[in-house]
């Protein structure tokens, strides 16, 4: 490394991601559940995402209650947490997986986690097992201005998301205090496969491009190859949440490697999709 | 006669413009949700502002509700407690059953200023949504009730009654299959149609602006309260109680009644079997600080945030949160929050259907098994108001069912 900068959380983030641009690729980052069926399918499943080639990957951390989930995600979090799920555990694999992979963690969970840990403790312990930002899907940002400032003092990405519900002025001030990247979410719903995308997305990310200077990846409803070309066209990359999670709703015995192997034919088609622009 | 110069604090000027209740609610929900929040918050403003809307709205609740509700002497009860003097505020003669209907009208009318002709709702006993599907029959409206699975089984009677008004009952599997559930899935339903829908939450919780919402329109139950205290008794009631899942038949009864020095406010909570993590849904009695449905109130939850199994007899209750403004008052002294269990709040029932000649709801009878304990502790001249929020009809035979009657024996 030439950059004499201190090694940060949010760097390894921002590094891995100016990375992949600047190689002309589309950044995918892959999300799954910490813990369905166990942290160390989990692991795995970290591992061959990476070779794979994903940028990052979101690390869901399950919840009993996450209103902006779709069934696939919810019934995750529900096998994750009836497998006796614990943030403790979450922790443990976050640790266990930045000091063996290369590819930046980030942490998706509910703000009432958060806030029964303490947030100063909680964002610490974070940055303590490697997770290089936080994506608090339940927080917008008149809530936020104390995790933020927690955020800031760990180096860590306080990464925030804009709908298509969202005002432009609100959009604007979303845009400029998220750190780390942008979530752009494609669509007003919860998450979840989506057969087509909105035609307005292209203009809106293309609108918040002129709002930030940080990466923009697009979420919700995005699970096959020729949406990462289309949504690759104007945005920094992609995040693929349900589809991939889908295949872990059958883990059991030898359905182990099946599913391994799908993660990774899934996430090598749509990395490979952003690679032939 | 309160002897003390110091101004008395006042607990009625909340909450403030960030929907802070204290340290207490706020808004804690995705993105996607922000913009209609603000909307809704900006339309009750104005139409808070507006006579014509309070014209209009108190119009439907003299003669389609048929307020105001009677407040009534229990004097068989009195009797029986030994005590201080019981009175009824009569929210179960109310169209609907219960005092759900205060709410509905009000953010029916709320949807259609903004123009908004789709309406989502959750209901636990199936009272609060038999009132939004009332609402939405007598205004024109498409409705959609989210209901927990088991609640679907143990509240028949509203489930078909919604489903005569046209409502689309989905019963809901995920989790405890019971309140909580059907809230999660209300708003999930909400964020995929939040441009053309509007959620009519039931309780006096969920996030800003809400719980406001809900308080001001159920705050007809205690403002009539107090005029009839003045009319009929000539004096304030020493103490007022409530049953509290979500707390909004308890905040209407009590918001009009917080400043006003001298008056004892009870809020009485589901203790369900036990009070062991999982066997009751007492949130302010058990609980602690935490985020549960867009605001920051009291909840039970495990160590690490997850929210807790909850249970009480009472599918009303059986909720692991409170709104926030119970857990303001709660922190500031100003109510005291017990809890009754499940087999007090059925004794109540027997006792209140037996002495009383009223079936009232398994929830209202928590509120009832206090009232009664307590007041036998209190003279003869002092006065109680229990806010008697629901009919027990929808309970009827859940409680024939548990108190092993078979057809048979009741006509025997």
């Amino acid at each position: 490394m030439v950059d004499t900068a201190v090694d940060t959380p949010i760097t390894k983030l921002t590094a891995a991601l100016a990375a992949r641009r600047q190689a002309g690729e589309v950044v995918v980052a892959p999300f799954l559940t910490a813990g369905d069926p166990d942290l160390d399918f989990t692991f795995q499943a970290l591992k061959v995402a990476q070779q794979a080639g994903a940028t990052l990957c979101e690390l869901g951390v399950p919840y009993s209650d996450p209103i902006a989930d779709g069934p696939v995600i919810q019934a995750s979090y529900t096998r994750a947490l009836n497998a006796g799920g614990t943030l403790e555990g979450v922790f443990g694999l976050a640790a266990r997986a930045s000091e063996q992979l290369t590819m930046p963690l980030v942490a998706m969970t509910s703000y009432s986690i958060i806030f029964r840990r303490g947030i100063d403790r909680f964002v610490g312990e974070a940055a303590a097992v490697g997770l290089t930002g936080l994506i608090v899907p339940d927080l917008p940002i008149e809530e936020s201005s104390l995790l933020a400032k927690a955020c800031r003092q760990a180096d860590v990405a306080l990464v925030r998301l804009v709908t298509p519900t969202t005002p432009p002025e609100r959009a604007a001030r979303i845009a400029a205090e998220s750190t780390g990247f942008l979530y752009c979410v494609s669509v007003a719903g919860v998450t979840g496969e989506r057969v087509s995308l909105p035609q307005q997305l292209k203009d809106r990310v293309r609108w918040l491009k002129e709002q930030t200077d940080v990466p923009i990846l697009v979420g919700f409803g995005i699970s096959r190859p020729e949406q990462v070309r289309e949504v690759g066209d104007v945005a920094d990359g992609v995040i693929v949440g349900s589809a991939l999670v889908r295949h872990l709703e059958a883990t059991s015995g030898d359905q182990r490697q099946t599913a391994l192997a799908s993660i990774a034919q899934h996430v090598g088609e749509l990395v490979a999709a952003g690679r032939a622009g | 006669m309160a002897t003390s110069t110091a101004p008395h604090r006042s607990y009625s000027q909340v909450p403030d413009p960030l929907g802070r209740f204290g340290d207490y609610g706020g808004r804690y929900v995705p993105e996607t949700l922000s913009a209609a929040l603000d909307e809704l918050e900006q339309a009750y403003t104005e139409a808070a502002a507006d006579p014509a809307f309070q014209q209009e709205l108190d119009d439907l609740l003299c003669r389609f509700v048929g307020r105001e509700t009677p407040l009534l002497f229990a004097d068989r009860l009195t009797e029986y407690a030994g005590g201080a003097r019981i009175y009824f505020k009569r929210e179960d003669l109310s169209h609907t059953g219960a005092h759900k209907i205060n709410n509905t009208l009000g953010q029916g009318l709320l949807a259609l200023r903004m123009g908004k002709r789709r309406i989502i709702a959750e209901t636990g006993a199936g009272q609060h949504g038999v009132a939004t599907a009332t609402a939405c029959a007598r205004f024109g409206l498409e409705c959609v009730v989210y209901m927990g699975a088991e609640d679907v089984r143990r509240q028949a009677p509203n489930v078909r009654n919604m489903r005569l008004m046209g409502a689309e009952v989905r019963p809901v599997e995920s989790g405890s299959r019971t309140l909580r559930d059907a809230i999660n899935d209300a708003m999930r339903d909400w964020m995929g149609s939040v441009e053309t829908s509007h959620y009519i939450i039931g309780s006096v919780v969920g996030p800003h602006p809400f719980p406001k919402i809900v308080r001001d329109f159920q705050s007809v139950i205690g403002r009539e309260t107090v005029a009839q205290c003045e009319r009929d008794l000539g004096r304030m009631p020493d103490m007022v109680v409530a049953c509290v899942g979500g707390g909004s038949n308890a905040a209407g009864m009590f918001y009009p009644f917080v400043d006003v020095e001298g008056v004892r406010l009870v809020g009485v909570e589901a203790g369900g079997r036990s009070a062991q993590a999982g066997s009751h849904a007492a949130s302010l009695s058990h609980g602690q600080p935490g985020v549960l449905h867009g605001s920051l109130s009291y909840v039970l939850q495990n160590p690490d945030g997850q929210t807790s199994d909850v249970h009480s007899v009472s599918a009303g209750l059986d909720y692991p949160g409170v709104g926030p403004e119970h857990a303001y008052w709660h922190d500031a002294g100003r109510v005291d929050y017990t809890s009754v269990t499940d087999a007090e709040a059925l004794d109540a029932f027997d006792l209140v259907a037996r002495k009383e000649g009223i079936l009232p709801a398994l929830e209202t009878s928590h509120a009832l098994a206090w009232t009664v304990r307590e007041a036998a502790s209190m003279p003869p001249e002092a006065v109680v108001v229990v806010c008697l929020s629901g009919r027990g009809d929808k309970d009827a035979a859940e409680i024939a069912r548990l108190r092993g009657f078979s057809e048979e024996l009741t006509h025997g």
